[in-house]
């Protein structure tokens, strides 16, 4: 019955936050359960759902209200089922406010189609396309993975302070590969370098010799490879180097890890590349918190642990749970000024702000929210050194 | 005067060598293919998957003789354990025979249901490759990696370009060689190679005349297995080891065979050829080769490509449409169903 009232209530129109307030809070935490990266998600959402213990426990967050998580699979690929489960959260579960999605192809869909509409504010931890950059959002979508638009520029930024001017990029026919190329590309030329050729490779193909051989007629200081590590990227790099086509790769976050240098052996010293990564106290913090329970060093969890930090802190600077009300204070609470907050100090952040204070969020991953609402990115220079990674420096 | 020398060589590093090889490894898949086709008289799709199978097996008699330390100097020690794979893949493949394929033929089954029960076998076999070996990319090539590098060319010739043989495609297309030069003295001149083409060429003649069918069947099989085996392993040693990767080789080896005309082993050796040098010399962009050969400061500022290498599979598929229509049999005359 009372759960009746409060729809009817809020169908009336009535602010939300005055009708649930030390009712639970719920939060979506809408991560691909199933599909390509859940070996990741394993990592990323129990991050989340460690934020939403450690703020629930605390009993801070609006005058003692409780939050809960509720786990959604968006599934990684597909955009029907991820449509699917956000309506669910939104609709029967009512959330607050979502955690996700992970893949940039769900969760555009998921925001377009579900979220604006319903005025549900979705932080993403993972999603890196260029497109949910520019995508119509009124003001809900944020994230705290960086664009692949800004690691173009890093990418720029690395093989310009080589002294190098042109190069090839190859980059594997896919919304990442086609992205980061393109980003790339961009902010290259901006730079005054010149791309020779951008041509695609696919997947798991038997021979890329035709690939090569174009990549190599058209020349180039360097070969830039945005693909994968153990898929088309792999056998691109071992064709260029047999053929005496290419010596040197910039390798992006997709090519890095220790699998490649272990496979290709000492022909690929001198590659260097990057990958998001940052040596901040408050990654070296979480990782101390979370002790065996799961690898906070996981590509993502720490984006993870900082998009449910976020929300709820935005929730508590905006007195509210209503989306519209709080969507505003996401960028207020992450940025300067106030008072640096590490993962662990959420209770000292939720007190703060309820004495009117101002917290910057710090985080697990050096969160800055630019543009958009996204962060600003850091990033680890590698190098391979002796068939092995090794990192040069951070950006 | 070294410009057209320049212009050669950086063809041959490009296109010439990765083409023969690929086309040796295509070829050698193609034989098996149609082989089945025109003595069983249906399409293997399990054929890639019976070329992971063997792979797989030559890999791991491969690693049990490197922890021995045995092997074959600068020759990679996949060679060694070859005939083992191919062992291993017979067995597999006779039993799959046994328990599938014998059902039907004793039904005389119309090839379609061959060719279903194959994609049923193809998925089992598909499975247990993954079980034992796992889904990820296996190395296993060891020895020497060139036969020449791309800069000890330069060094001793002096050109600009660079040309690069790997052992391993100097290894596929001598075996390729000798396979085919064995297999067709086989056909021809053994009395089960006689007995398997009369069989293939009309199976009720065959039997009046005391052609024992098991016998014919079996050597099929085992002939099959052998070729798969060989050109997976190649396959493996020239690239890397991935079973999807194999699977996914079905589609270039299927349009290989029809191509050169099911049913006919110089047609699939033609076919693998023209396959793989159509892949990659439409594509290759040939700006470098041209401003070798054009005169004076002639020079061109595009990529003078004439399909992007998206275009690969297509180009392959448009030959093989072409093929169909105005040659339903393929180049050489292969069989119809």
């Amino acid at each position: 019955m009372k759960k009746l009232l409060i729809s009817a209530a809020v169908a009336a129109g009535m602010s939300a936050a005055s009708a649930v307030s030390a009712e639970e809070i719920k939060l979506g935490v809408f991560l691909g359960l199933t599909g390509p990266i859940e070996s990741l998600v394993a990592n990323m959402a129990p991050a989340a759902e460690m934020a939403i213990a450690e703020v629930s426990e605390s009993g801070k967050l609006l005058d003692g209200t409780t939050v809960a998580a509720v786990r959604a699979d968006t599934t990684c690929v597909d955009a029907a089922a991820a449509t699917a489960a956000i309506e669910r959260l939104i609709t029967s579960e009512k959330v607050s406010g979502v955690i996700g999605g992970d893949c940039s192809g769900v969760t555009t869909a998921a925001l377009t189609n579900v979220a604006v509409p319903n005025g549900m504010v979705m932080v993403s931890p993972s999603a890196t396309s260029p497109a949910l950059s520019t995508v119509k959002d009124n003001d809900l979508f944020f994230r705290t993975a960086p664009s692949d638009a800004r690691q173009g520029v890093v990418m720029t930024e690395i093989i310009m302070d080589r002294g190098i001017k042109e190069v090839a990029v190859t980059y594997t026919n896919n919304d990442y590969g086609k992205g980061l190329a393109d980003a790339f590309q961009t902010a290259f030329e901006e730079a005054g370098g010149s791309v020779t050729i951008s041509a695609s490779h696919e997947d798991g193909k038997a021979d890329y010799a035709a690939e090569v051989g174009a990549l190599a007629s058209a020349g180039g200081e360097v070969l830039v490879v945005a693909g994968y590590i153990d898929q088309g990227g792999k056998g691109i790099i071992q064709g260029s180097l047999d053929t005496g086509a290419f010596d040197t790769f910039v390798l992006p976050d997709g090519m890095v890890g220790d699998a490649l240098p272990e496979a290709i052996g000492e022909d690929l010293n001198g590659s260097f590349g990057q990958a998001p990564g940052t040596d901040s106290e408050g990654a070296g913090k979480l990782v101390e918190m979370v002790g065996d329970s799961f690898d906070a060093s996981s590509p993502f969890a720490a984006e993870s642990y900082d998009a449910a930090a976020l929300i709820m802190l935005a929730m508590q600077a905006a007195g509210s749970t209503d989306p519209e009300e709080y969507k505003g204070k996401l960028m207020d609470v992450a940025n300067a000024p106030g008072e640096q907050i590490l993962p662990g100090e959420l209770a000292k952040a939720l007190e703060i702000l309820a004495d009117g204070g101002d917290v910057d969020y710090v985080g697990a991953s050096n969160v800055e929210l630019i543009g958009a609402g996204e962060s600003a990115g850091n990033y680890r220079e590698i190098e391979i050194k002796d068939s092995a990674l090794s990192t040069v420096g951070y950006r | 005067m070294s410009e057209p020398l320049n212009a050669f060589v950086l063809l041959a590093n490009f296109v010439l060598v990765p083409a023969v090889a690929y086309g040796s490894q295509l070829a050698l898949g193609a034989l098996g293919v149609t082989l089945i086709y025109g003595i069983l008289r249906f399409s293997n799709f399990a054929h890639g998957d019976t070329m992971a199978f063997g792979t797989m097996f030559t890999i791991l008699f491969t690693w049990w003789f490197q922890s021995m330390g045995l092997n074959l100097g600068p020759l990679p020690t996949a060679l060694l354990a070859l005939p083992f794979g191919i062992i291993a893949c017979a067995i597999f493949v006779l039993l799959s025979d046994r328990l599938v394929y014998r059902f039907y033929r004793k039904q005389r089954a119309d090839p379609v249901i061959f060719v279903i029960a194959s994609v049923g076998v193809m998925f089992v076999m598909n499975g247990v490759v993954r079980f034992i070996i796992g889904p990820d990319d296996q190395n296993f090539a060891d020895g020497e990696r060139f036969i020449i590098k791309a800069r000890e060319f330069k060094q001793i010739t002096g050109l600009s370009e660079g040309l690069a043989i790997k052992v391993s495609q100097g290894i596929t297309v001598v075996t390729m060689i000798v396979v085919v030069a064995a297999l067709f003295w086989f056909l021809n001149k053994t009395r089960t190679g006689k007995s398997m083409r009369a069989y293939s060429d009309n199976e009720d003649l065959a039997l009046l005349s005391g052609i024992n069918p098991d016998r014919v069947v079996m050597v099929t099989w085992m002939l099959a297995a052998a070729l798969a085996t060989i050109a997976g392993t190649l396959y493996g040693l020239d690239k890397s080891f991935k079973p999807f990767t194999y699977f996914q080789l079905l589609l270039p080896i299927f349009a290989s065979a029809i191509v050169g005309g099911l049913g006919n082993p110089l047609g699939a050796i033609a076919g693998g050829f023209v396959i793989a040098f159509s892949e990659i010399t439409v594509t290759y962009a040939y700006k470098k080769f041209a401003n070798y050969i054009v005169p004076g400061d002639w020079k061109a500022d595009g990529l003078m490509q004439l399909l992007s290498t998206n275009y690969k599979f297509a180009v392959s598929f448009v030959i093989l449409l072409l093929v169909l229509l105005f040659r339903p049999t393929g180049i050489f005359k292969g069989k119809a169903v």
